[in-house]
């Protein structure tokens, strides 16, 4: 299917500022979607709110778009009751992280098969561009008139630890390996998390003269590297990026199929 | 013996009710006075080959629940107040994308955490206007064990007919008490299906289109029709809107549905309410000791009555006036600080004689409590 | 019949609610009476003084809450303090001599027996001091027979701890009828 099929196209232009890397996104996993060959009737995107939950206004897929930081609660809901769909959440910052963080690592425990997309800006973007989770020390934001001082989570640390069994992370300037990642964490069987740097010229960019769009982007090039490479040896601040988790374990839904046949077993 | 008889706490008739109902998807946290209805479930939901989940808290399992009625599910969830309390924003989700679901709450003391263990009835306002915005709601309850299996299957049906979500609004005396229980056989009680579209593949679908009848047939996430479903204000196809006469218009639809349905909602029981002169209104388990007191006095010669309501929300206040037009005087017996007593004084052509027979201690509401205030109105003291 | 409203009290962890379902349940399921079965919830259930209310009627129950017994059962010495004084004068208190001390000069049937060191000399279990309990109460109240408390017992525990559960029933129904004048 051509990616174009998998669009609402009637409710372009979007609505991200110019520059955004939220559309880079969108194409990546369209992109995905499309080599895997998925029919829009089998998916559903269930997203929060803030600039990242816009994103399912845009696909023809079964789209819902809930409250902030609670997408991963309604996904698990649609998820649990109907095993067979594909879930796709995207979520920001606030979604996953900061109001959305419980739902994150419950979610990742419980090892049930959604795809968490992290678009992370380090920024609000909806809101004005207050700090957010994953901001951290020293960045400039409106609510953070003197720099921050809150520490930022590592979100691939953070769905390790809470028992995520696939974890990755890219950046939009790395669109294929983005795109492959989301091919790869589709198929996985159990809560796949992808992390994507995406840049937000409009609030985090001016507010911390981190330059144009095309700037941050190219500082994604710079200040990131493959995991376990040279450079990350040489240069311990260097981003990694790649596939950190890709493990086998039992999926929730099959656990509770297995549930169902011993409850009616036991009658 | 008859199969069908049981002797269990509110909490399990209100299980079969929902169970009865079609039930397929339940997610909770456990909190009491509720807790035994979540697990219940874990038992009886796989049973039949339905799902239950246990989320990380109340703002996940109301989350939870609308995810899965939006795959045609029929859906639950339970809790006491400070899960209700934490329920609301998805509550009033669940309002503005008209998903059918039902949410329990089985009342305990609050504020806050209050008093986990005794009774109170001191949600009914939360019921009504705890998630923010202009909104209709509907809420019910039960003050016995067969009302209770009764008042669970028309909660679902409700939801169903209106697509909405309808709030069991039980409390701990009805949840924790066992008495008899009898479970009718299938078809006995009438259980709505969910309405689903008829439109085709390929045809134009439009989600939030009522029909003429007002209702809205659902496709399934996961079905033929895909369309988007938001907490924003939206067209009939699902999609944000801040077109002013799609606000209005959805807003109007929202709040109409229900109100201009008060008749066909409300369900209550009178007792001797023809020549009553004192008239109790009370509801839930308070009503249980009001009807004791009217059981006791007119063998006695008293012309009291009992109106039970059924229905909370939305408040029927014709009903009342109507009852009440010619008692001398009403009491309305609850266990919170008046909170119906307010809705019974704008629905009455007299206020002043209305009274208030309550108790707030966590200490179930006695038929002395009741006759006290009786004879304070009739100058008697106590 | 006249309404029976009855208090079982005891400690936590002497089945003192499970025996109070048991009856209340086999009155309803066995004996075609109506029946109301509520208890104190929270901390105080676990540990401390324990209390279950019953009633038993031929005709609908209303008020559930038991605020006047006319039978109370007592199993331990903190119980009986607490909740003596609620008894209605005249009523039946069943103690037992093993943990409960009683004052003599109360006005009620004070039946005390020795259901705790005859379970244990009989059936050397302390878990059945409940059921045990449960045959005295029917035998002085006569309201629920025996093989309806037996069929409730049947459909809750394993067959195998069927006959021990039996066996405690029929020790607290002669030590009643033992008492009984």
């Amino acid at each position: 299917m051509a990616i174009k099929d998998y669009l609402r196209e009637r409710f372009f232009p979007h609505l991200w500022c110019s520059g955004c890397g939220h559309g880079i996104v969108l194409n990546s996993l369209l992109r995905a979607l499309a080599d895997l060959g998925m029919s829009k009737n089998e998916i559903v995107m269930v997203s929060g709110i803030g600039c990242s939950s816009r994103i399912s206004g845009y696909v023809d897929f079964h789209t819902l778009h809930t409250i902030h930081g609670r997408a991963l609660a309604f996904a698990t809901g649609v998820k649990l009751s109907r095993p067979e769909l594909n879930l796709l959440v995207p979520m920001g910052d606030g979604d996953a992280l900061a109001i959305g963080g419980n739902h994150f690592i419950h979610a990742a425990r419980r090892n049930i098969d959604l795809t968490a997309i992290v678009m992370n800006n380090r920024i609000y973007g909806m809101t004005g561009g207050q700090y957010s989770p994953l901001s951290g020390q020293g960045i400039m934001a409106t609510t953070a008139p003197y720099s921050n001082i809150d520490y930022d989570f590592d979100t691939v640390e953070l769905a390790k630890a809470a028992g995520a069994t696939f974890v990755a992370r890219s950046t939009t300037y790395h669109t294929q390996q983005m795109t492959k990642m989301f091919r790869q964490a589709i198929l996985h069987e159990g809560f796949a998390m992808v992390e994507i740097l995406s840049q937000c010229p409009t609030y985090f960019g001016r507010k911390n003269r981190a330059g144009s769009a095309i700037d941050m982007m190219e500082s994604y090039k710079e200040n990131t590297t493959p995991i376990g490479s040279k450079s990350k040896m040489e240069n311990p601040d260097l981003i990694e990026r790649g596939i950190f988790v890709q493990k086998e374990v039992p999926e929730y839904c099959n656990e509770y199929d297995k549930i169902i046949e011993k409850a009616m077993k036991g009658r | 013996m008859n199969e069908n008889i049981k002797f269990v706490q509110g909490n399990e008739a209100c299980v079969e009710g929902a169970l009865f109902a079609g039930l397929d998807f339940f997610a909770g946290y456990p909190i009491t006075p509720s807790t035994e209805i979540a697990e219940l479930l874990s038992i009886r939901l796989p049973q039949r080959g339905g799902k239950f989940i246990q989320m990380e808290d109340e703002i996940a399992s109301m989350c939870a629940i609308i995810g899965a009625s939006l795959t045609g599910s029929k859906v639950m969830t339970a809790t006491s107040g400070p899960g209700f309390s934490l329920m609301q924003e998805a509550l009033g989700y669940a309002i503005m994308a008209e998903i059918p679901c039902v949410i329990v709450n089985v009342q305990r003391g609050g504020p806050s955490t209050g008093i986990p263990t005794r009774v109170s009835q001191g949600d009914v306002n939360q019921a009504r206007w705890g998630t923010h915005g202009d909104h209709a709601i509907v809420a019910i309850t039960a003050s016995n064990h067969q009302d209770v299996f009764e008042t669970t299957v028309e909660a679902f049906n409700i939801s169903e007919t209106y697509r909405t979500p309808v709030i069991l609004l039980y409390d701990e005396v009805i949840g924790h008490m066992r008495e008899r229980l009898i479970v009718p056989k299938e078809g006995e009680v009438p259980s709505v299906k969910r309405l689903k579209t008829s439109v085709r593949e390929g045809v134009d679908y439009h989600p939030y289109l009522p029909r003429e009848d007002g209702r809205l047939p659902m496709s399934d996430f996961g079905g033929v029709h895909r369309y988007n479903v938001t907490g924003l204000f939206h067209d009939m196809w699902g999609f944000p809107s801040d077109n002013p006469k799609v606000v209005h218009d959805l807003l109007r639809h929202l709040v109409d549905k229900i109100h201009n349905n008060v008749n066909q909602i409300t369900k209550y029981k009178s007792y001797y309410l023809d020549d009553a002169e004192c008239i109790l209104i009370s509801y839930g388990s308070a009503a249980r000791s009001a009807l004791h007191v009217v059981d006791y006095l007119r063998p006695r010669g008293e012309k009291i009555g009992l109106l039970e309501l059924q229905t909370l929300w939305p408040f029927p206040h014709s009903l009342i006036s109507e009852k009440c037009r010619k008692a001398k005087y009403v009491i309305v017996v609850e266990m919170n600080m008046g909170q119906i007593l307010k809705e019974v004084r704008i629905a009455v052509e007299e206020p002043e004689k209305i009274f208030l027979a309550n108790r707030i201690d966590g200490v179930f509401i006695t038929p002395m409590d009741i006759r006290n205030i009786m004879r304070l109105i009739q100058g008697k003291g106590v | 019949m006249e309404r029976c409203r009855m208090v079982f009290s005891g400690s936590g962890g002497q089945g003192i609610i499970t025996a109070a379902v048991i009856f209340a349940e086999a009155a309803v399921l066995h004996e075609n009476l109506n029946a109301v079965q509520s208890q104190a919830y929270g901390p105080e259930a676990r540990g401390g003084a324990t209390r279950s209310d019953i009633i038993i009627s031929d005709t609908d129950i209303n008020f559930p809450k038991v605020i006047q017994p006319n039978v109370l059962v007592c199993l331990t010495q903190e119980a009986y303090n607490k909740f003596y004084p609620i008894l209605r004068p005249g009523g039946l208190l069943i103690t037992d001599t093993r943990f409960v001390k009683i004052h003599k000069n109360v006005d009620a049937q004070q039946k005390e027996l020795p259901l705790f060191r005859s379970v244990m000399d009989t059936i050397g279990k302390p878990i059945v001091l409940n059921i045990c309990m449960l045959g005295a109460v029917i035998s002085f109240t006569e309201i629920v027979k025996s093989q309806s408390i037996m069929k409730i017992l049947a459909s809750r525990i394993p067959s195998s701890f069927l006959d021990m559960n039996k066996k405690a029933l029929d020790l607290g129904m002669e030590l009643a009828a033992a008492h009984k004048t």
